[in-house]
């Protein structure tokens, strides 16, 4: 299908794409730098472009929760928000997931305090990784876009019913313009369908909904979120296929790939950074260096499978994170170790610490990236730890 | 015996619960066609253990502090889908729930003017967790985490005034009801549904448990609230008064001596000037609001 | 898991099966002779396991865990308590 391509704020991107799919109920609380997609939201509800119901909330807590008080009265849901509110609607989120509550979350990254900033990372959405919700973290604008399009059929899918959060960095993608193909809201309408939900809290049916349990049946409930994890394997593969056939983009469906074939260092990342990549890759590609890029797009679920296969069999791998657990690392990183152990290609796996806090991530640092990590194999080399880019050392002396 | 109540029995509250007796009348008069939401707490606890819901309505519990958030958005996806039946949502939850940890998300619902019927069953502590003090537990009375030791008295402070709250909220119906007077909690039930926006109603359920008296006497010591001026039984329309129940005022000491949570204040005259403030307490409402 | 429903939600009233009876130590007796069938104790009985028949109340043995608020709340004194012999 073609669409029509303009220059459009990443923000409003996301409106447009959320605007489309017509969530029932959009509950948000405002935090910097999510605020053009709420603001962009309200105009399209109060001009009657979009019929929702559209709930200011006195907080991000009340926002995942009316939302998720929407979905379960079988209502398509969304929401949004960035760092600490994402953070105060940690309790809310595990316990929409287990609910099996499939709200739509943008999550524009963005650094925690202390001290208090706007800047871009990771730190927001990995501290949810363990809620069960999806998280697919976008590299565009255009995938911004349809990632958003994707995303509700994913979450509300019969065999899933997840949160799902779409991941895309604070300002970089939020507030920049870049060319964006949008397509007819009808037609995405049309791919994005309907929640039918499979149980709802319904005076024709009464159910109980958020019950008290006790050991008989909680690990089997956490249980349930791997089964529903795996599950949305399948259906975040064949709906990005679907998505490719009808509308003609692909941005990767669990992973994506660039000039990984022959490469003898790959670099695996998420996000913003991973459009950096791509262009530094090509750069030293030119300059005959075998370098390659895996994308990771869903970091829940997570790919492992598809992470081994497309390193095959280079010897050298450096994992950029823009998280931190602290006293162990990359957050990341930690993963794709974990992911590697027991296979039969064992790659040296050089974790970075990049970008965090918003620290300048370019060609530049990328190249010095695949130098340093280059040297793992000498006897001066990197030895595991997590190697910090930029990081200030004449701040700690 | 075939039991047609829609709040059904088996469900696990202490005998003489008074919060019990208070849902069941809530949902006769609230009928099939309702969406009932509830913050944790022990009302959550006893009608929700996974295969014994006591609930014959839809009912759902999410989180100790958003249940008026849920609710609004309860409301928000029915309304979503043209609510065709014109299904209510009324929440239920306990004074901690409601006083304290969820009051941001009341407020937010109160400013908004959802369409929901919001009841706080005070039992004046956290009673789930073993009664500790909220900011609903009144002067002098003993929880565990205001206890009665040395100076100590109980609590030290007056209880929040969560009448006056949503009233500042411009909340347009504003009650409160006793589980001694249930016609009067029946027609604020109804009252409160049929009001269009939020509505408020606080409600004092005796916990004998957590006050410490004997459980039959739970209906008798609702009713002594109201009787001493302590528990005062107002209405509100508009922020407009338009019933208080009059009372022939029996003395705050038929209500307080048979609770242990008050026994320390009869103990010696060590604590006079608490037992003052309490008389004070009953004779202000009693002149405020006009009860007698 | 085959009776439970997806995310811990679950089906209505099922705690109907609850012997909660099992609780009692005293047992509220009805004397129909007395009793005016005003519906008092049925009203505030927190266990819904009162119930006004043709010829008087009538407890629910199964559910009544013997609070005894309707032998305190009955105008008539109609209600009376025996120790339940277990
Ligand atoms: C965020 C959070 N904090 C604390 C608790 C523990 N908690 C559960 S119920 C409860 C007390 C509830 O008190 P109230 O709302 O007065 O209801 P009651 O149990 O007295 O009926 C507390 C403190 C919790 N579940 N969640
Ligand atoms: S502790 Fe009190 S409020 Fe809680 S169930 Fe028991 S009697 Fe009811
Ligand atoms: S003793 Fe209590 S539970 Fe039993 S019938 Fe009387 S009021 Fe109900
Ligand atoms: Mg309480």
């Amino acid at each position: 299908m073609k669409g029509k391509t303009a220059i459009l704020e990443g923000s409003r991107a996301v409106a447009e794409a959320v605007r489309a799919c017509r969530p029932d109920v959009i509950s948000v609380y405002p935090i910097t730098p999510q605020t053009h997609i709420l603001e962009d939201l309200a105009r399209f509800v109060s001009s009657g472009q979009l019929k929702s119901q559209f709930v200011r909330a006195d907080s991000e807590f009340s926002a995942a929760s009316i939302v998720y008080g929407a979905s379960a009265a079988g209502a398509r849901a969304y929401t949004a928000s960035a760092s600490q509110g994402l953070l105060l609607m940690n309790e809310v989120i595990y316990a929409m997931a287990s609910t099996r509550l499939p709200v739509v979350l943008t999550a524009v990254n963005r650094a925690i305090s202390a001290p208090i900033t706007i800047q871009p990372d990771h730190q927001d959405t990995m501290s949810l990784r363990d809620t069960g919700a999806l998280q697919i973290h976008v590299e565009s604008l255009q995938e911004a876009y349809d990632a958003h399009v994707q995303s509700f059929r994913i979450a509300e899918d019969p065999e899933v019913l997840l949160p799902i959060f779409i991941c895309m960095d604070g300002w970089v993608l939020s507030h920049s313009y870049e060319p964006v193909t949008v397509f007819p809201d009808e037609a995405i309408s049309e791919f994005a369908g309907t929640f039918q939900p499979v149980q709802k809290l319904d005076p024709a049916k009464p159910l109980t909904y958020g019950s008290y349990a006790d050991q008989d049946v909680l690990m089997e409930y956490r249980y349930a979120l791997m089964l529903a994890q795996e599950k949305a394997r399948e259906k975040i593969r064949s709906v990005t296929k679907e998505y490719k056939e009808v509308f003609g983009h692909f941005d990767g469906d669990l992973i994506d790939t660039h000039r990984t074939e022959d490469a003898e260092i790959i670099l695996v990342a998420m996000g913003s950074m991973v459009s950096t990549i791509r262009a530094a890759v090509d750069e030293l590609r030119a300059e005959g260096r075998k370098v390659g890029l895996v994308k990771v797009r869903t970091f829940r679920p997570f790919p492992e499978e598809e992470i081994i296969k497309a390193c095959g069999k280079a010897p050298l791998i450096a994992v950029l994170d823009k998280s931190l657990s602290v006293n162990t690392g990359g957050i990341l990183a930690t993963e794709i170790k974990a992911a590697f152990y027991g296979n039969p290609v064992q790659p040296v796996i050089v974790p970075f610490m990049a970008g965090l806090g918003g620290k300048e991530v370019n060609r530049r640092v990328i190249k010095e990236i695949v130098d340093i990590a280059c040297r793992a194999g000498d006897k001066q080399g990197p030895r595991g730890d997590t190697i910090w880019m930029g990081l200030d050392h004449g701040f700690f002396s | 015996m075939e039991v047609k109540e829609l709040h059904a029995p088996g469900h696990r509250a202490c005998p003489g619960c008074g919060c019990a007796i208070a849902v069941k009348i809530i949902l006769r008069e609230t009928g099939p066609n309702t969406i009932i939401v509830s913050p944790t707490g022990c009302l959550e606890t006893f009608t929700s253990p996974i295969r014994s819901s006591s609930w014959e309505v839809p009912w759902i519990h999410s989180l100790f502090e958003n249940a008026p958030a849920i609710a609004t958005g309860v409301l928000a996806g029915l309304n979503s889908q043209g609510n065709p039946n014109g299904t209510k949502v009324v929440a239920i939850g306990g004074d901690g729930g409601t006083y304290d940890i969820g009051m941001g998300s009341l407020s937010g619902m109160f400013e908004r003017k959802d369409d929901i019927l919001y009841i706080c069953y005070d039992n004046e502590a956290y009673m789930n967790t073993g009664i500790q003090g909220s900011s609903a537990t009144p002067l002098g009375a003993g929880t565990t985490t205001t206890p009665v030791t040395g100076d100590s008295f109980g609590k030290m402070v007056e209880k929040k005034d969560m009448v006056a709250i949503a009233l500042a909220h411009g909340v347009p119906y504003v009650a409160t009801a006793s589980i001694a007077n249930l016609a009067d909690l029946k027609k604020k039930v109804r009252k409160g549904m049929d009001n269009p926006g939020p509505a408020f109603i606080l409600m004092l359920t005796p916990c004998n448990v957590g006050w410490g008296y004997e459980p039959e006497e739970t209906v008798e010591l609702a009713r002594k609230a109201v009787e001493t001026g302590l528990f005062p039984i107002v209405e509100f329309e508009n922020g407009n008064m338009v019933s208080a129940l009059k009372i022939r005022p029996v003395p705050v000491e038929e209500y307080l001596k048979p609770q242990k949570r008050y026994q320390h204040l009869f103990k010696n005259d060590k604590f006079e000037d608490v037992l003052k403030a309490i008389r004070k307490k009953a004779e202000d409402n009693i002149k405020k609001f006009g009860l007698a | 898991m085959m009776d439970l429903l997806l995310g811990g939600v679950c089906k209505a009233g099922e705690s109907k099966k609850l012997e909660t009876g099992k609780w009692r130590s005293f047992r509220p007796v009805v004397d129909r002779n007395k009793c005016i069938k005003c519906g008092k104790c049925a009203d505030y009985c927190p266990d819904s396991c009162m119930e006004i028949k043709e010829d008087g109340a009538e407890v629910n043995l199964y559910y009544c865990k013997g609070c005894l608020i309707c032998i305190r709340e009955c105008p008539v004194k109609a209600i009376t308590k025996e120790v339940e012999e277990k």
